[in-house]
């Protein structure tokens, strides 16, 4: 008896989301991988982090493979785009922290302003996670970013005006961000569509948990979003996901503890890269749109994974 | 498929005569569908009816167990295609593989690793679980050396080799271990089929793509082997991607029983580079793959491989919890700050490496909350004042510090007066911060 494929395709879509002239989402199947499920008009993106500061506590493995830019975001950015290929960059404004060093909405657009005049990548601003103040923030970067269109986020049940203002009001893309939940995604999907946000201009952050930490919630929290979407139709769960794993990954002690310290664990390096890698891949798998990774390996790690779904 | 309670109702003896503990066969019958008792409690049933039952109840992929005593693994028996419909149930062993042309040092340095790799998180071992041993000289004799010493570190073996007359003479030799073989194909599928039957060891059915392992696995069967496992020879991610998932939605979805069996893949001929056959293993074993195969026993590996293969295996409707109990982080002495946070594994883990990060000593004081997060416990009345207050006054915490003071996650700052109140004379109770995120800050600028 020959054996039957079971392709599975679904009559809905993910939204297409275009990001300046990049695209995301489009699939009619579970995942950005699955090409042979049907056709995934646009491949899986990986973006490269870079911050707006000289990155504190950065594990030494991280610091070598960025090298010498790591205190210039431009020149950053630049090698992110020109050495490591990455398809996009995420400019983490960190700096903005009103527990930290408190920079100010200006200061934080400007740098905003700089890294997008200088690649010609797609860009993603993310601010520092403080709900209230990244609403500020990220209305100064939209208004300084006017004219090209980049990724806003992330917004939140609390700053979901602020932020999806600045989205509506220069043309930007916003990612929302919500905790781990199926009905929050939703939620804040319709909170912004009430604002204006119009679907095709949102992204859901699904809040990352890295390997070992938390990634099996990311995971079928990402699967349930996506089967609501395609089998059921879910118009607000259609979003394409953005992923801040490099972030999560590289926080893991597994990440981070040298071999001195914990002679079972084996090479650090080969341990950290792998610590990213594998949770991308896990969260590709689970459907993730826009991997947002640290580490020039482990971006070479998941190309060459997800590369040959596309041959 | 189940089967309803009146078809198997139809199955028992339909005398009423008590003896399962049901007052009738109809009950015992409604008793059986609804997984709440076993057909054993029936001394009266058929043989007949008893493989009709068990078939019934089978999962849709064949579960069974390859090696013996501590160190066995358990494969297949998986019954959905995602973790939050029900949970998956026995995790992908990892296997290393070692071919009898690998030097002497090589081997010997191998099984050292194969043996003493072994992480401990939350409770549970995460090892490499096999040793594959390949035949790739075609010698015999070099082979059946290669077994003699891969046996003596005792983990289930994948005895692969091409040759059916090594394959039998092994087969036989090491019977009493429960290898699997490696492997039957469309050319060799009877014979292989008969060294299987006469040693009752499981087998692996390969073939180039889910169609021809169909058909192998197919011949296995009419041969009476069950115990099967199925390598589609993939040579790539995408195909070896594919196969797992439609062999899974196969089985699962359609009952095809030909593919109803774990899978088998062997990733370093998916790639040479070791890093990336480290990242396809993962990725495999979160998609469905039923054994893996790698090529290298590196710690560095392998714990990444096997912390991603117990997430996604962590039943979702079970949380993972931690031990209660006192633990010291980075040397704590009778001046270090002392946290109280829940048993759920992940506030555990995500806590103590925010503690470890500060590099502050501390005392991390870990409730038995049934694993649920702070917030949960907090308003299921489990992390509140009165419990926390005993637990605390349970331990001999006064004994290991001299002050008395004790941190509070930020979430439940309401509760830090009552807390205070419980815990009586002498004690403070101190807010910590809300996010684990910022304990480093908090405890580095923590004062006795
Ligand atoms: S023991 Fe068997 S025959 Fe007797 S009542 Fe129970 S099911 Fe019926």
């Amino acid at each position: 008896m020959a054996f039957k494929e079971p392709v599975e395709k679904y009559n809905n879509s993910i939204t297409e989301v275009s990001i300046s002239d990049l695209k995301v989402g489009g699939q009619s199947v579970l995942t950005g991988i699955y090409s042979f499920d049907g056709p995934v008009p646009n491949p899986p993106k990986i973006a490269m982090e870079v911050l707006d500061v000289k990155p504190e506590e950065w594990p030494q493995t991280l610091v070598d493979a960025v090298g010498d830019v790591y205190d210039d975001p431009v020149k950053w950015a630049l090698k992110c785009q020109n050495e490591f290929k990455a398809d996009m960059i995420c400019l983490s404004l960190v700096s903005t922290d009103p527990n930290g060093m408190n920079r100010s909405a200006e200061e934080a657009a400007k740098t905003a302003k700089a890294v997008l005049d200088a690649i010609n990548i797609p860009l993603i601003v993310y601010g520092s996670l403080n709900s209230e103040k990244d609403g500020e923030v990220m209305k100064a970067v939209g208004e300084a970013c006017h004219g090209k269109v980049i990724l806003l986020g992330p917004a939140d049940d609390e700053n979901y005006r602020t932020v999806g203002g600045a989205s509506l009001g220069y043309q930007h893309k916003v990612a929302a961000a919500s905790p781990i939940d199926v009905n929050l995604a939703k939620q804040l999907n319709i909170l912004l569509g009430n604002l204006g946000v119009p679907l095709e201009s949102i992204v859901i952050d699904p809040t990352t948990g890295g390997l070992g930490y938390g990634i099996e919630y990311t995971f079928s929290v990402m699967q349930r979003i996506r089967l609501a979407a395609l089998a059921q139709g879910d118009d607000k769960l259609k979003s394409p996901f953005i992923n801040m794993i490099g972030k999560e990954a590289w926080k893991a002690r597994e990440a981070k503890i040298s071999e001195s310290e914990e002679p079972s664990f084996g090479n650090l390096a080969t341990r950290g890269i792998l610590w990213e890698a594998i949770t991308a891949i896990n969260l590709l798998i689970a459907g993730s749109d826009i991997m947002v990774l640290r580490h020039p390996e482990s971006v070479k790690l998941v190309r060459s994974f997800m590369n040959e779904f596309f041959k | 498929m189940g089967l309803t309670g009146i078809q198997i109702y139809k199955l028992l003896p339909q005398t009423n005569c008590k003896e399962c503990g049901e007052p009738t066969c109809l009950a015992f019958a409604m008793k059986l569908a609804a997984g709440k008792a076993d057909i054993s409690l029936c001394p009266y049933v058929s043989e007949d009816a008893k493989a009709k039952l068990s078939e019934a109840t089978a999962p849709p992929i064949r579960e069974f167990t390859i090696g013996t005593g501590t160190n066995a693994v358990k494969v297949g028996g998986e019954t959905v295609m995602f973790r939050h419909e029900k949970t998956f149930f026995n995790p992908t062993p990892v296997a290393v593989m070692i071919k009898d042309t690998e030097s002497d040092d090589v081997v010997a340095s191998k099984l050292e690793r194969i043996k003493s790799i072994c992480f401990e998180r939350v409770g549970k071992k995460l090892c490499v679980d096999m040793v594959a041993l390949k035949n790739e000289s075609g010698d015999k004799a070099k082979f059946m050396t290669l077994l003699e010493k891969a046996s003596a570190i005792d983990k289930p073996m994948i005895i692969m080799t091409d040759n059916l007359e090594t394959l039998k003479e092994s087969a036989e030799k090491y019977k009493d271990k429960r290898p699997i073989l490696y492997a039957a194909t469309s050319a060799n599928a009877d014979e292989v089929a008969k060294i299987a039957s006469a040693t009752g060891l499981p087998v692996v059915a390969k073939g180039n793509g889910l169609d021809e392992v169909s058909s192998v696995t197919a011949k296995l069967a009419s041969a009476g082997i069950k115990d099967i496992a199925i390598d589609s020879s993939a040579k790539n991610i995408k195909d070896a991607v594919k196969d797992n998932v439609f062999a899974r939605r196969a089985s699962i979805k359609q009952k095809i029983k030909e593919v109803g069996y774990p899978t088998f893949v062997v990733v370093n001929e998916i790639t040479q580079d070791p890093m990336l056959e480290a990242v396809i293993a993962a990725g495999l074993i979160s998609q469905y793959a039923g054994i893996v195969v790698i090529s290298d026993p590196d710690p560095a590996k392998i714990l990444p491989i096997t912390v991603s293969r117990m997430n996604v295996f962590t039943d979702p409707q079970r949380p993972m919890v931690v031990e209660q109990g006192i633990y010291p982080i980075n040397n704590p002495d009778e001046n270090s700050p002392v946290i109280i946070t829940v048993n759920f594994a992940l506030t555990y883990f995500i806590v103590s490496a925010e503690i470890e990060a500060s590099r502050v000593p501390c005392w991390l004081m870990i409730m038995d909350t049934e694993g649920l997060s702070v917030l949960t416990a907090w308003s299921a009345g489990k992390f509140v004042a009165d419990a926390m207050a005993a637990y605390v006054k349970k331990t001999d915490i006064t004994q290991k510090v001299k002050h008395r003071k004790i941190i509070i996650p930020g979430y439940v700052a309401q509760l830090s007066g009552e807390f205070q109140e419980e815990l009586g004379e002498g004690w403070e109770v101190q807010i910590g911060p809300r996010e684990a995120a910022d304990l480093p800050k908090f405890l580095k600028m923590w004062k006795l």
